[in-house]
This record gives C-alpha cells, structure tokens and sequence, in this order.
C-alpha cells in the first residue's frame, strides 16, 4: 500500500460509489445479523446484541480523534485497509463468535456466561468499527464535500437494507453472509478506481481476496443453533429428518418428517382425549414455534383431536355457516373447522411459503388450500379485516398466531395489532349478529394474557355502546391454554348450557359466561384460588381501574398507539421476583421488556465512555471556534441522532397497519426515509442556511403527519398496495428530505471551522443513533408511538436552538 | 408482615453456623457431602417460604433425606461437577438438563411415592431423578428418548448400584404397557399435550407430576390425578410464594 500517495486536492471528487457500498454493506450486515441471531438464538438477544454492536460507530469516532491525522497522511491505504478488516471480520467473527455456545437463559446461573456475553459484543462490534471508520475518515478528508458523502452514505443505507431483504428470499441467511463478505472485499476495486490508483495487478488481488470467504472449509460456516431451540431437540430424536428448507425475510421455515416416533402435536389437548392423532409434519420456523402439517384423513373421525381443545368451543354452540380463520399457518384450525362441517372457510396467512409447503403436498395435506369451500388470502389479519366487506358466523383467532413469525428480523420489536382495542372493534364489526369472535392463548400462572384480553374485549364492548358486557363474554380454560368468546348479541340461555357441557365432557373449566357462580369455577384444573375468575368479575365489576393498577402484571388493554400485547412487565413488581429468584421467580418475570431495558443501559453507558473518553483524554481546550465547542456539537448532533431515529421508527410502526405485511412497511418506510434524506442532503451542500428552516418544516410537516394519518388511511385504506406506497411517499418525503439537512449543515460548518471535531459529531450521532432505537421502543410501550413523534419534534427544536446563531446571518445567502 | 422475614433471618443464621461448624480433614467425597447438606439446608429454606402454594411448611423427611443421599455430582458432566450441588439447573449435553435439585424434591414429594410403589419416569435425562425415587423404595421403570444419554444414565445407574431402575431407550408416548399401571408417573421430557396412554396406565388414585417451561426455568408443576372413579383432575402448582394482587396477602 506504499504506493497509494495522497491525492492532496480537495478538488477531486469524494469517493462517493464506495462510500454507498460500505454503508450499503454495514446494513446489509446489522439486519443480516438480526436473522442470524433470531436463527441461532432468539430475537430479543439478536437486539441487545446488535444494538451494542453498532456502538462501533461510536468507537470509531473516538478513535479518529487520536488517529485521524496519521491515518489521513495516507487516506487511500487507511480506506482500503478498514474495507478489507470490516469485509473479514464481518465473516470470521460472527462464525467465531458461534463458538462461544452462549446461552442467555443460563446467565442467571452462572456468570461465565456474563463474560461470553461481554466477548460477544467486541467481537460484534469489530466490523462496524472498521465500516465507520472510512465513512469517517472521508468526511474528514473531503469537509467541503460533507453533504455529499452523508447522501451517499444515507442512500447506500437504503440500498443495503432492500438488497438483504431481496436475497433473503432465495439464499439462506449463512450464505448471504459469505456473499456480504465477500462484497465487502471487493469494494476496494471501486476506492481505487475513483481515487485513480487502480491497476490490474490490484483488481487481481481484490478478486482473490473476495474469494476467501466463498471458500471457507464447509464446517467453518455451518449455524451453531441452540440446543434448546425446539428443532434441536427435535433432531435429537431418532427418525426425525428435515424433508425441507425455506427461507424468506419473514423467517426460516424447516419441515421435518418423523415415520419412526411420530409427531404428536396437539397443544391444549383435553385429558379425555382418547384418540390417537394424524400422521403430522413439523413446519418449525426459524428452529422454533412448532406448527404442524396433518395428513388429511379419509374418515374424519380421525381428526376427533381437534374436537378435544378450548378452540373448538365455538361450533358447539351452533352450526356456522362461514368462518375467518386469521393466522392459517400449517391449517390445523382450517381442518378443525372442515371437522365441524363449516361450509365456507376463509383463511388469511401472512406468510406465503407456509402455505407453498401446505399446497406441494397435496397428497399429504388433501390439498387443504385449494379445496372448493376454502379462499386463502395471503396478507397481514388487520389489513385483510380492514378491507374486507364480508361478515362472518366465527372469527378464529388461533392460540399459535403464526403471525408470530412477523416478529423476526427487521420487526424484532414486538408490536402485535391483533389484540389491541381497535383489532377488536374491527373484527366485531365484521361478525353476522349471531357471530362469535373466539381468541385462544396460552394459560400461564400467574393469569396474564387471558386477563389482557378479557379487559379489552370489556373495553371494546363498552366502547362499542354495551352496557352489560359480561351478556356478550364467555371464557373456558384448560391447564394449558385458554378460549375467550365474544358475542355481538348476548349469550342465549340454550348456548350457555352447551358451554357447561362442552367443558365437562373434556374437563375444562368455565372462567366466565353469564350468570356463573364461583363454585364453578375452579373444578377440574385446580388451581390455589380461582384466580381466572376472580380476576374477570374484578374487570366486569366498577372497580376494574383498581384491579389493573393493583394486579401485579401489566394488564391495561393494549390499543394501535400501545401495541404491546406481550408486555406484562410492572416494575413494581421486579423486586420481589427477583428475591424469589431460587424458587424460580424468575420464570415469572416477562424478560423481554427488561431486555430492552438492560439494552439501554449498556448503550447510555457504552455511549458515555465512548463520547467522554476523547474529552477527557484530549484536552478540551484546545478547541478553537467561537461557534461550535465541543458541549455544542455533542448536543446539536445527540438531538438529531435521537430525532431522526425516533420519527423513523414511529413511522415505521404507524405505517404497518397502513401498508399490512410488517416487513414490507419496515422496508418502504426505511427506504423512502433514507433516499429522501440522501436527496435533503444533497440539496443541503450547495447553499448555506441556518438548521432553523428545515427544523422548522419539520416541526410542521411532523404535526400534520401526526394529526391526519389515521384519518387518511381511514379514507385512503381501501387503495391497491402500490398505490398506498405511494401515499406514503408523498406523506413522508417531504419530512424526510428535511431531515436529511440538519447533519451536512453543520458537519460542514464544523469541517471548515474546526475540523478535529468532526470524527467527534460523527461518534455522538453514532451513539445517539443506537441510544434512539432502543429509546423510542420503550416510549412507545408506556406513552405510545404519538409521544415517541413528538419527543423527536422537540429533539429537532433543541438541534435548531443550538445551531450558532451567528450563522443565520447568512440566511439567504 | 414482620415475622417471616424474621423467621427467615434465622433460617439465614441457621445455614452460616452450620457452614461454620468445624470440619475434620477433608476428602473430595467428604467435601461433597459437606455440599449436600448444605444443598438440603437450602431447599427447606426454599421450601419453608413457598409453603403457601404447595400447602405445607416441610417436604416429606423421607424425600430430604434422600436428597441428603444421592450423589449429585455423579450425575453430571465433570465439567459441571463444581456446581453439582448448587440450587441450580446444569446442562447435560444433547439440548437436556438435570432440574434445578428444588425442584426434584418438590416434584418427588407431590409424586408421593412409597416403598414398594411402581413409579414410570418419561425422560431419564442424567438419571438423577430415577434415582432418587429408588432411593425412596420405589421400583423404577425410565424411559429416554436420546439415544446417548440413554446409553449413558442406564450405564451410570447400573454402575452406582441402582438395579432396581429399569431402563429403557425409545418413545415414551406409549408408557411401559408390560409394567402398567403405575402408582405415580413422572414427566421431565417436554410434550404438547399429557398423552392418553399414559393416563390409562396411571393407577385409580394414582397422580402423574409434570413440570412446564423450559429447561432452565420450571414455571409450574402440573399435577394429573385419577379418582378411583377415572375423573381427571389437575392441580397447577407455581413453585414460587406469590401472590398476583397487591395488598392480597
């Protein structure tokens, strides 16, 4: 690398196409690695992990602060050498780091899992250490030309993320990694043909060096799965054999055949049960959250099971004509309804591959999919509800919502519509009068979500103008999982009599119906105190804000603004679970919100070591501006870094339910955020304003979007998607296209002015980025995603406030 | 609300002197010993403060005392052996654990085993279980589905002398119809549903314990019982003294 001189004019152009690439690839590789770690592990860990690894962003910063003038005596050689170490250690440590075998479920036993952990996140910070440092370096290299650097490095951005999110659906993950790395190496042919040093010798060189990762010895690359993930275990079973693989954005999906110990997958089974079950395939996603696939039997007595679980309540209470199952999955609760001689089922999976799977095996499965009285719908349950104008006799939302697979990747967050208030009323209103809502979870003790749901399903009757809602509720357990009914007349005598009777013919229990006594309650799955029902009357009765304020778990209703179903975490509550912890408290707690609280913890105080550790051992002194001192441009870069990542990820959220399939919102929103941001910046290099104007249109554009979306996607739900892309173009271009000035705008003037200070903006911003991800989650969860946009807009106006004021004298100019 | 925490203060109290009564010269076998009691000392604490759910203030002596007995740390890998006697689940290898030893003394006890009883466990697992309801006078018939860790638990299991444990490798969906029915039946491997077989070859009278989570973290005990009139019950026991209301005490 000796050779490669510094092109010392500031006149030639910045290396914008590699710039593109490497943030391209550092994308590509932080949602790359979501899906490894959802694969490998489970999706909360792929967070706490891949939030702290982009701290590597952060401690580049830092580290240009010591050594960007020894690195920028040779700029060339410094960028290549951080593309070839961010292009090898984006391979080598993520597959060394599978070689840790960390289990985070064992950290609460013992500690050396807390150093695995902590050698975890070096290792996965490495890579984007090095991806950072020539983002960073260039900006420093070339400050008159910082706009154009940060547009490339905002559309490469975007481009990353639609690229994995495209090979997604036809490489497995562990492939695509090798492809990333092997990208990666080869981006220095693209530094040095705009740096004007390339030769052949060095393309040569580069082509080589690509093909290592391709090369790597078969066993080198293989996925270290968990062993307690359920196709683990499930392998570990003589017989089992995958049969097939898929892979697509929304997860892995792996079928498995078992003709020596058959799969016997019957979740809720009653203990009367005395039939034996269909041959079953296991469809496991992402090496989890097992479904299965039945042999359709030719005498339906076969499928007798599915008779036998709190699901089937429903068509005991009448014969129904049409039924909406939501979350099809593999079709057990398609062939239930086939079971109970339904002669028209409409199912709705989000998923299409689940359903390929189903369809290839006509044989096996009857077809199940394409017989004449079924209709699938490939698409997300709120937005197949939203734009259905039919009613239905029973509205099935299964206890296995194969919805769950939306909360891979991108969408590791755990938003659920499907259970807030305003789910309910919409599926309520597309019930005939005599119809059935019937929703099934899991029973866990202490009560939880059969208690959330009940209070929402009391809140959305009462909002729907009920005045009785405990007419129009029944609700059954059995040990393992529990049905909740809702009605949109009141139950009939003749119907409760039949509930009785369906729950003691399988040794279920009534939670709830009208009229019930608590003698009832508590007769076949005995538990210390009928906790079920003791807590529904608690919700029917006047006193139910007490009751949830006093219950030990989080069970407020959640709505579109809340969508946090699964959260059941009260801090009030962590003390005593934790000194519980050798009983097993600890089983109760809901760790996910603790995750992400944990995962904030580490990133303010990663943040903190990395944007002090220069102040402190730099002396602050020397600084040598009367406008930008250090203090300034932390805080102006932290209040954007924050304020862009907020109202991305609101917006993300909000646009869900707009635009349906999850990921597909994650992706449009991202995209149209970076690209248009790119175009701000780019618009932002020529002309020199004060951060006040776009702040301002912000502000603006931000209220607007806030007030009018839910009433513009009321008018505007009905459009074809392409269209609804569209919309949301228009909606949050503009917006975004502001954004993306208040970065180049006083990066530059801090360039000109004081440009040792840059790598240091660039370090804030970088922890203020992964601060916000975490940060506007955990608003989100207790104030809603409202509060979350305007949080942002006030970031934006602190941003405006701290720009020099002696720079709006050139306003205009 | 003062004297529990008392109460536990001198549990607490209790657990240091003992630790601190003189030892003779110690052995690696003395030293394990040393360990198991202290291990049983800490189980009666857990038990003591969970009394409220499980309905009593003590296991059975008998359970204890075996727990006092069995050799932990032979069932365990040798790299886990340090923590044999630690109030803690352990890996085994092959996706499995050997269950926290609270846990083990709490399902042996609602098992309610007798000298003389027939007890079926489904899941071998390290044998450590089988074990201990030997010790309890129980004839014990275990079945594993993995293969190694079959081998592995019926060699041990032998090999420490414990021949009144039958082994068994394969599916354990359908029971062990030859030896059926059973006074108790223990479930450690993870199932979706209680399978129909096994509750026909659970003795009128007889009671079928399940622990539910996952391998690290048991978050209840489900128990099935049969009347002599073939009724069905279960009864859902949290291991953990609490209480889901504030102020309900």
């Amino acid at each position: 690398m000796a050779s490669m001189t510094p092109d010392s004019s500031q006149e030639v152009s910045p290396p914008r196409f590699t710039i593109l690439l490497v943030s391209a690839m550092a994308l590509s590789y932080e949602i790359l690695l979501m899906r490894l770690f959802s694969i490998v592990q489970y999706h909360h860990f792929a967070y706490m992990v891949i939030s702290l690894a982009l701290l590597g962003y952060g401690a580049s910063g830092s580290f240009l602060t010591f050594f960007r003038q020894r690195l920028l005596q040779n700029f060339a050689a410094s960028l290549i050498t951080g593309i070839i170490f961010f292009g090898l250690t984006a391979v080598v440590c993520f597959f060394a780091g599978q070689h840790l075998f960390f289990n985070p479920e064992e950290m609460l036993w013992d500690k050396r899992h807390w150093l695995k952990l902590f050698v975890l996140y070096i290792l996965l910070a490495l890579p984007f250490f090095f991806a950072a440092n020539c983002i960073a370096l260039t900006f420093s290299r070339y400050k008159m030309k910082i706009s154009a650097i940060y547009a490339a490095d905002l559309f490469g951005a975007g481009l990353g993320s639609m690229i994995v999110i495209g090979l997604l659906y036809f490489v497995f993950p562990q492939n695509i990694l090798l492809i990333v790395g092997s990208i990666i190496l080869l981006i220095p042919v693209v530094a040095l043909f705009e740096l004007r040093l390339l030769s052949w010798k060095r393309v040569f060189l580069f082509a080589a060096l690509a093909a290592i990762p391709l090369l790597l010895p078969s066993g080198w690359k293989e996925l270290i799965i968990s062993p307690y993930k359920g196709l683990s275990q499930q392998m570990q079973i003589q017989g089992s054999r995958i049969i097939e693989e898929k892979s697509s954005p929304l997860g892995i999906l792996t079928v498995v055949e078992n003709k020596k110990v058959p799969f016997r997958y019957a979740p809720g089974l009653s203990l009367a049960a005395e039939s034996e079950l269909p041959e079953q395939l296991g469809v496991f996603t992402d090496g989890d959250g097992l479904s299965v696939i039945t042999r359709f039997p030719e005498n339906k007595d076969k499928l007798s099971h599915l008779d036998m679980v709190t699901s089937a309540l429903p068509y005991h209470l009448r014969q129904l004509q049409n039924v909406l199952v939501l979350g099809a999955g593999a079709g057990s609760d398609m062939l239930q309804a086939i079971n109970a001689g339904t002669l028209d089922i409409t199912a709705v999976e989000l998923n299409p591959q689940v359903v390929d799977l189903v369809r290839k095996r006509a044989g096996f499965s009857g077809g199940l999919y394409d017989l004449d009285n079924v209709r699938v719908y490939i698409d997300d349950a709120r937005s197949f509800v939203a734009g259905s104008t039919k009613t239905f006799d029973l509205i099935q939302v299964p206890v296995l919502d194969s919805f769950s697979g939306a909360t891979a990747g991108l969408y590791a967050l755990n938003e659920n519509y499907l259970y807030t208030k305003e789910a309910l009323q919409e599926y309520i209103k597309h019930l005939t009068p005599d119809g059935f809502l019937c929703l099934s979870r899991w029973i866990r003790l202490p009560p939880r979500d059969t208690l959330k749901l009940f209070t929402t399903a009391v809140e959305t009757l009462k909002g729907n103008g009920i005045k009785e809602p405990e007419n129009h509720l029944v609700m059954v357990r059995s040990w393992q999982t529990g049905t909740l009914l809702i009605k949109k007349t009141a139950f009939t005598k003749a119907e409760i009599v039949a509930v009785k009777e369906f729950c003691s013919k399988r040794f279920f229990d009534p939670v709830f119906y009208p009229g019930m006594q608590e003698q009832e309650a508590n007769r076949y799955n005995i538990i210390f105190e009928p906790y079920f029902y003791q807590g529904v009357v608690n919700l029917l009765g006047e006193n139910s804000g007490s009751f949830i304020k006093r219950y030990k778990f989080n069970i407020t209703p959640p709505t579109d603004d809340k969508p946090y179903f699964a959260n059941f975490f009260k801090w009030q509550t962590l003390p005593e679970l934790l000194r519980l912890k050798g009983q097993g408290g600890i089983a109760l707690l809901d760790s996910g919100y603790l995750i992400l609280v944990i995962t904030l913890a580490q990133a303010i105080i990663a943040s903190l070591i990395i944007i002090l550790l220069p102040v402190l051992l730099k002396s602050a002194g020397r600084v040598q501006s009367v406008n930008w001192t250090r203090s300034r441009v932390a805080l102006y870069f932290f209040s954007i870094g924050l304020g862009f990542l907020f109202l991305e990820i609101a917006f993300m959220q909000k646009y869900i339910l707009y635009l349906g399939h999850p990921l597909f919102a994650a992706a449009a929103v991202l995209a149209i955020f970076l690209v248009f941001a790119g175009m701000g910046s780019q618009y932002a290099q020529k002309r020199k304003f004060h951060a006040i104007w776009p702040v301002m249109i912000i502000l603006c554009l931000g209220l607007i979007e806030l007030a009018a979306s839910g009433l513009l996607f009321n008018i505007l739900g009905d459009l074809i998607r392409p269209m609804k892309v569209l919309v949301a173009v228009f909606m949050l271009g503009p917006l975004a296209f502001c954004m993306g000035m208040p970065f180049p705008l006083a990066l530059t003037e801090i360039g000109s002015e004081v440009s040792e200070l840059v790598p240091w903006a660039w370090a804030v911003n970088g922890c203020a980025s992964v601060i916000a991800a975490v940060l506007a989650t955990l608003l989100a969860v207790h104030f809603g995603f409202s509060t979350v946009v305007l949080s942002s807009l006030v970031l934006y106006g602190i941003a405006a406030v701290t720009f020099p004021a002696g720079q709006k004298e050139q306003v205009g100019t | 609300m003062l004297h529990p925490f008392i109460k536990k203060i001198f549990h607490f109290s209790c657990i240091c002197l003992c630790l601190l009564l003189p030892g003779s010269n110690t052995t690696a076998s003395d030293q394990f010993a040393e360990q198991r009691r202290a291990m049983v000392r800490v189980i009666e604490t857990d038990v003591y403060l969970t009394s409220f759910y499980i309905n009593k203030e003590k296991l059975d002596p008998r359970v204890m005392a075996v727990m006092g007995k069995v050799e932990r740390h032979k069932f365990v890998p040798s790299s886990q052996e340090a923590w044999a006697y630690a109030n803690q689940p352990l890996p085994i290898g092959h996706g499995q654990t050997i269950s926290q030893p609270y846990i083990v003394a709490l399902m042996t006890d609602l098992a309610m085993v007798d000298p003389g009883d027939k007890v079926l466990e489904i899941g071998t697992g390290s044998g450590y279980q089988a074990a201990i309801l030997a010790e309890m006078g129980a004839e014990v018939f275990t079945i594993e589905i993995v293969e190694p860790l079959a081998e592995k638990a019926a060699e041990r299991l032998t090999g420490l002398g414990y021949n009144m444990v039958k082994t068994r490798t394969g599916d354990g969906y359908y029971g062990w119809k030859e030896e059926a029915p059973f006074d108790a039946i223990v479930v450690t491997a993870a199932a979706s549903h209680v399978p129909p077989p096994l509750i026909r070859q659970l003795k009128p009278g007889g009671v079928m314990v399940i622990p539910v989570g996952s391998r690290f973290m048991v978050q209840q005990l489900v128990l099935v019982e049969k009347d002599n009139a073939g009724k069905i019950t279960t009864r859902q026991i949290l291991p953990v003294r609490f209480v889901p209301l504030t102020g309900d005490h």
